[in-house]
This record gives structure tokens, sequence and C-alpha cells, in this order.
């Protein structure tokens, strides 16, 4: 489950050692913008560390590694592997080919610290042009690509734009990283809102992206996961709805029916799936609990 | 390993320790630390059990803890000594 996936800086041993405990769906930790140029060394080093020694319990455990056309960028990837990175967010994603590359660096590093080759996940971060506009192809390039996010920022300074709240300068790319992620059958993950303080506003623009078919959202304050896990909540019509669809699927199965109706409409995989997906987000919103799957209210 | 030059990492914020290490004929570790009486044997474990491993017999160490866990420590020194020697991170 990706709701929230929160930034800490990797030079900042304090904010690393608060991603124990802090409620969030992943932690990614950032060896990129974050990281003074002389200190990416450090990142590596202090992230590597905690990584191995420190209990993130459930989180999943992401590293943002520098641009593929750094130095750091092989050094980063050799490094997280060997410490057990879940999974790798890649930046500044223009094609097929960034991911492609990036994937035979992981296939080098899994073989070099006994790891099972394909078992890193990999998230592209669309934020240029060429990035939204390859998509698609990005989304397909390799097995081991589970997300496709946007990063606002950056996106807009090359599309040569202001960036506003409203957000309307990257509602096109937003809209067609969703269809490319839905396409392919992996997370949409909305770019972070940027103004701290402004709870309200983090709220709004995660009920948006979400009502825009995005599954999570990235964070850089811890302030705003509560907001965002607020607006991907699903309301208590659509637990209903969803717990139905479930219970008519179960009950299907039992009376050994190989095609399901509810209300006299056919229920098909997608509806299951979304069904299903509807459960699990409001079970880790704490609105359901198994034993209230299993009682039928009617 | 072997140190060629003074070098330094980490920060003095609450949480991180900050290091410089530097070339000497001799070993020579130095520990300031709020929590030192209650955790100093146990921060200079660390420190041995590391230049142990990367076989570094002599230098001058000056650790200044803010409070930093046994990974944070083991992370910052690992830097100031690469920075300080002729070794790659493969290495």
């Amino acid at each position: 489950m990706r709701r929230s996936l929160l930034f800490i800086p990797g030079n900042r041993p304090n904010m690393i050692q608060n991603g124990e405990v802090l409620p969030a769906d992943a932690l990614i930790f950032d060896l990129e913008d974050s990281v003074p140029a002389g200190d990416k060394d450090a990142a590596r080093d202090l992230v590597a560390g905690a990584l191995r020694a420190l209990d993130f319990g459930s989180r999943e455990c992401v590293v943002r590694i520098n641009d593929l056309d750094t130095k750091e960028a092989k050094t980063d990837l050799d490094a997280m592997v060997r410490a057990g990175i879940h999974t790798i967010m890649v930046p500044k994603v223009r094609g097929a080919e960034t991911i492609r590359s990036i994937a035979s660096l992981l296939s080098d590093a899994e073989g070099a610290h006994g790891r099972q080759e394909g078992s890193t996940a990999l998230i592209a971060l669309l934020e240029t042009a060429w990035g939204i506009e390859n998509a698609m192809e990005v989304a397909l390039a390799s097995a081991r690509v589970t997300g496709l996010a946007l990063g606002g920022e950056d996106l807009s300074a090359d599309l040569g734009c202001p960036r506003t709240k409203e957000g309307w300068e990257i509602f096109y790319s937003r809209a067609r990283l969703v269809m490319a992620a839905k396409a392919a059958g992996m997370d949409a993950l909305d770019t972070p809102f940027t103004d701290v303080h402004d709870f309200e506003g983090c709220e709004r623009d995660a009920l948006f992206a979400r009502g825009l078919g995005f599954t999570g959202k990235l964070c850089i304050s811890p302030f705003h996961l509560k907001a965002i896990h607020q607006a991907f909540a699903p309301s208590q019509e659509e637990i209903d709805r969803a717990a139905e669809v479930v219970r008519a699927m179960r009950e299907g199965e039992k009376a050994g029916k190989g095609a399901v109706s509810l209300r006299g409409k056919m229920i098909d995989l997608p509806v299951v799936r979304q069904a299903e997906r509807v459960l699990a987000l409001a079970k880790a919103a704490g609105l359901l609990d198994d034993k209230e799957l299993d009682h039928d209210p009617r | 390993m072997k140190l060629l030059k003074k070098a330094r990492a980490g920060t003095l914020e609450s949480g991180d320790i900050f290091v410089t290490v530097e070339p000497s004929d001799r070993l020579e570790i130095t520990l300031e630390s709020p929590v030192k009486e209650q955790y100093g044997e146990v921060i200079l474990q660390t420190v041995h059990k590391l230049l142990d491993e990367l076989g570094l017999e002599s230098g001058l160490i000056v650790l200044s803890d803010q409070g930093a866990l046994d990974c944070t420590i083991e992370a910052r020194l690992t830097t100031a000594l690469r920075r300080a020697s002729d070794r790659g991170e493969d290495a």
C-alpha cells in the first residue's frame, strides 16, 4: 500500500531515525536533491547503515538515487542493494532507456551481493516533458517498475511555467501519468504538496489527485501524512459497496459459481480488484476490520 | 587502510556525531559526548570494532557525539576514514 511516501533527507540522522515511528506507508531516503554535492558519500553511508540497523517495520523503504547521468548513481545502487533496499526511486526518467540501464546495473549489484535478481523494485520519477510524454514506455520498460511518480516542481521548470497551488500547469501531466500507470497495472503517485504549513491545501490537493486516479502521494513533511491519509480513505458508501462485492464473490465461490452477479449486474475481475483495494484502504485508515467484512448487515 | 590527510564527516546536530581523523604514528581516540558517562564505553567499542575491520592501526580520531545511534557513529566514522585514506567506496 502506497498512500503516502515521505521524503527524508539522506544526510540527516535524526530525521532518518524518526522514520521508525512516522505513520507513512513508505519512506524515501533521499540521496539526490536534498544532499549537497560534497556530502553524497556521507549520505550513502548513513542511509546504508540505517537500512541495516534500524527497524522500519512494515514501511516500504525506498531510496531516491542520484541522476543516472552523474557519477554517483552506480555507487548509490551498489551500496543500497548491498544494504537490502526494497525499492529504488529513479529521478529524471526521460524514457525506457533510463529504466533499462538502471535495471541492468541493479542486476549486476544483486548478483554481486547475493540478492535474487529482480528483487529490487523501481519507482520512476517523471519530472520532465520527455518523461511525461514517454510515461507508457517507461512503465513497460522493466518488470521491476511498480509505480510512476510525478515531480511537479522540476516539471514546471522544464515547462517554463510557474508552479501554482491550483496545479493547472501540471493537469495534463497528472492525467497522462495516471493513464499510463493504470494501463500498465501499477501505482500512480502524485507530486508532493510543497507548502508545509497548509494542511487543508494538502488535503484538497490529495483529494484532487485521488479523483484523477492517483493511488498515493509523495510527501515532503510528516505534518502532511494525516491529510494525505484522510484524502485517500474511502467513504462509508464506497466501503459498503466494496464489502458487498467481496461478499457476493465469496458466496459465489462457495457455491462453485464461475460468474457472480450483484443486483442483476455481473461482477467482473476489475470490479472485484477495485473493491479489494477500497477495503484495503479502509483497513489502513482504521475504518474496517476483518470481522466487519465477515458480517453481512442485510 | 592508511590515512593520508585530515578529513571529517558529520555535524553537531542532535542525533549526529562530528568526526575528525588525521594521520599519526600512533592511535589516539578522543570522545566528547553528553552521554559519555552512560554510553562512552559502548561508543568506543563501536569505534574500535570498525577500526579493526578496516585494519587501521594508527591515526588521531576526535569524536564530538550529539547522541548518535551506533549505526550513525559507524557511518560517520566510515565516511571520514574513507575521505582521509586511499580507499574508494568499493573497498
